[in-house]
């Protein structure tokens, strides 16, 4: 430290390497930015071209040029609202246990250790838990409901969370208020609590849904098929998803399919930007009228 | 009156339900009764959690017992081949661990320093307009799902690497870990964030105070002071990579090799299974048995990981100036 203040050489020196940390920093966070610009531009490259509207009408097909994403993007769809309605009900009751009438005590702590640790636990897990309890045991084979169960599990833990935070956003002078006058615990929930939280609850739960759209590998555990010629028409039948269809034709060795796949991608993409979206502008409309 | 609608409905809907509550002694007797069911449901939602992990663990373990029935669970642990499908089959499970480990750190050598300084650059010199476009930046690297991640390892940064390396093969650990590296990067970036903007305030001003510059103080305090969260962040980015399934199965291959060398073909855990269940060998069989013994080992491993981590993470929370 005596040094540190005599030399200006040290000075000079210091200067320099606080000038070149600066210059690593900003090179290292422009890593991050130029590596989306790059994978974005090379997908839309590879499969602009090939978004027609027969590609999104089309059944899979052996030649590259005439398959199309009709049932995957239909089992996409049929996927996400029966997760939603598997999983909201279930996620959201459970945080409601857990914040408005569970006491603090050992279930209610084994509980929450249970929830962190289930949302670090690899996703290729969850697809073998389903293979066993939904399409083996409960012999739902492999059908739309055996992947809404299984996809529905491995959402409760983000949704769970998600819902309890939007609780937490309610004042308790309101619950104070409704169970002074009266009310019991569950119609101060009912009527006080949810209407209040639903906002918040509703932005965590879309974020959290948009992780069930993009999910591949347990589907692929439980068996999503590629190749359907129809479209799913009832809860046991067969189906496949978008990520599924991606992964089938990148891992073909052909150019042409791989273009497909970019071209599955976009719309992959397109899907959940649509629902972060809508997640953000349900965040902003209704972040300021809360009434306290 | 749709313009101050919350607060009306919320003074609306305490009338109903009082009115409701007051009205007879049947009435009450069925708000009762609803409380209780209501409770009930509440509760068996909660317990679900539970039950989730209990199925899981017991899954694992129950059909892991049909494997090692066959298989000692010293060839397992020991033998260095990996042929489980072969008509002499061979149930090493190293080469898939090899795989997995060979990935992860590779996903590690670009995720930690990356992120690390990503989190300094943010957390101690960024503008808040720089951080402005930097933290969404990250967030959307962190939505974007995995087999788009693949696809982009494949077709892009191996025939981009293959340009530098002549030797590189087209399926091969190397472009498979630096994906995953990008893939973890926000994971690391932003709990190591939030490590350093733990650390008090105090200690930079001390230090500054001192006469050290602002890269004596960054490395020379507040990374050490926030090293504990640092490294949490670190294992967390480990686990998620140990668990990713469709990068490595898109573009490291699907060939179980025991070997550290990231220019060929390796074989994950998560890539064998998604393997086996989507071939065709027959249920039941030992070959099928085997990607619930190598769940389980996936399983514990990660378990392991995200534990130490957490309690890492506490402990950071808990020393908090």
């Amino acid at each position: 430290m005596i040094q540190v203040v005599s030399t200006p050489q040290w000075r000079a020196r210091e200067y320099r390497r606080e000038q070149i940390f600066q210059l690593v920093g900003a090179l290292i966070v422009l890593f991050a930015l130029t590596t989306l610009v790059v994978l974005l531009t090379k997908i839309l490259l590879d499969g602009f071209a090939r978004l027609n509207p027969e590609f999104f009408t089309s059944f899979p097909s052996r030649r590259a040029s005439q398959a199309g994403i009709l049932p995957a993007l239909v089992g996409s769809a049929y996927l996400l609202l029966l997760t939603a309605a598997i999983a909201i009900p279930i996620g959201v009751g459970a945080a409601i246990y857990l914040e408005e009438f569970a006491r603090r005590n050992w279930f209610t702590r084994l509980v929450e250790i249970n929830i962190t640790n289930l949302a670090g636990v690899p996703s290729v897990i969850y697809g073998l838990l389903g293979l066993q309890v939904f399409v083996r045991t409960l012999m739902m084979d492999r059908s739309l409901l055996a992947g809404a169960c299984t996809m529905a599990l491995l959402a409760l833990p983000v949704i769970i969370t998600a819902a309890r935070e939007g609780l937490r956003t309610v004042p308790k002078s309101l619950r104070d208020g409704s169970l002074a006058l009266g009310a019991t615990q569950w119609q101060t929930v009912r009527y006080t609590v949810l209407p209040v939280a639903m906002p918040s609850i509703l932005t965590g739960v879309i974020l959290s849904l948009s992780r069930v759209v993009g999910e591949t590998a347990p589907l692929l555990v439980i068996g999503a098929v590629v190749y359907i010629g129809t479209l799913p028409d009832s809860l046991f039948s067969a189906f496949t998803v978008l990520p599924v269809q991606i992964y089938n034709w990148t891992t073909r060795p052909q150019h042409a399919f791989q273009e497909n796949a970019a071209a599955g991608i976009i719309v992959l993409l397109a899907l959940l930007l649509t629902m972060n979206a809508l997640a953000i502008y349900l965040r902003n409309r209704y972040q300021k009228r809360l009434p306290i | 009156m749709p313009n101050n609608a919350p607060a009306t409905e919320v003074g609306v809907s305490y009338t109903r339900a009082v009115v409701q509550v007051g009205v007879s002694s049947r009435n009450r007797r069925r708000v009762r009764a609803e409380e209780k069911v209501v409770r009930g449901f509440l509760f068996l939602c909660a317990l679900l959690g539970v039950l989730t992990t209990f199925a899981i663990v017991f899954i694992l373990f129950t059909e892991s017992l049909g494997f090692f029935k066959a298989v000692s669970l010293r060839e397992f642990l020991t033998s260095t081949v990996w042929t489980p499908t072969f008509k002499n089959p061979s149930f090493g499970v190293l080469p898939l661990v090899m795989g997995t480990l060979l990935t992860s750190l590779i996903a590690l050598l670009l995720a930690g320093p990356v992120g690390l300084l990503t989190a300094i650059y943010l957390s101690e010199y960024a503008s808040p307009r720089v951080r402005r476009v930097v933290k969404p930046t990250l967030e959307v690297l962190a939505g974007i799902p995995t087999v788009v991640y693949g696809y982009f390892a494949l077709t892009f940064i191996t025939p981009l690497l293959q340009k530098f390396i002549p030797g590189l093969e087209g399926f091969n650990a190397l472009s498979a870990g630096l994906v995953m590296g990008i893939m973890i990067l926000p994971t690391v970036a932003s709990l190591s964030e939030d490590a350093l903007y733990a650390v008090p305030n105090s200690l930079r001003y001390a230090s500054l105070a001192l006469g050290a510059t602002r890269f004596q103080t960054v490395w020379g305090v507040v990374v050490p002071a926030a090293m504990s969260g640092v490294s949490a962040s670190f294992l967390l980015g480990i686990s998620r990579a140990v668990g990713e399934t469709m990068i490595v199965a898109i573009a490291a291959g699907s060939q179980p090799n025991f070997t550290f060398n990231p220019l060929v073909a390796v074989q994950t855990m998560t890539a064998y299974i998604v393997q086996i269940t989507m071939g065709d060998t027959p249920h039941g069989s030992v070959g099928y048995q085997t990607i619930f013994a190598v769940g389980l080992l996936l399983f514990l491993m990660t378990l392991m990981l995200n534990l130490v981590s957490e309690a890492i993470r506490r402990r950071y929370k808990g020393a908090r100036v």
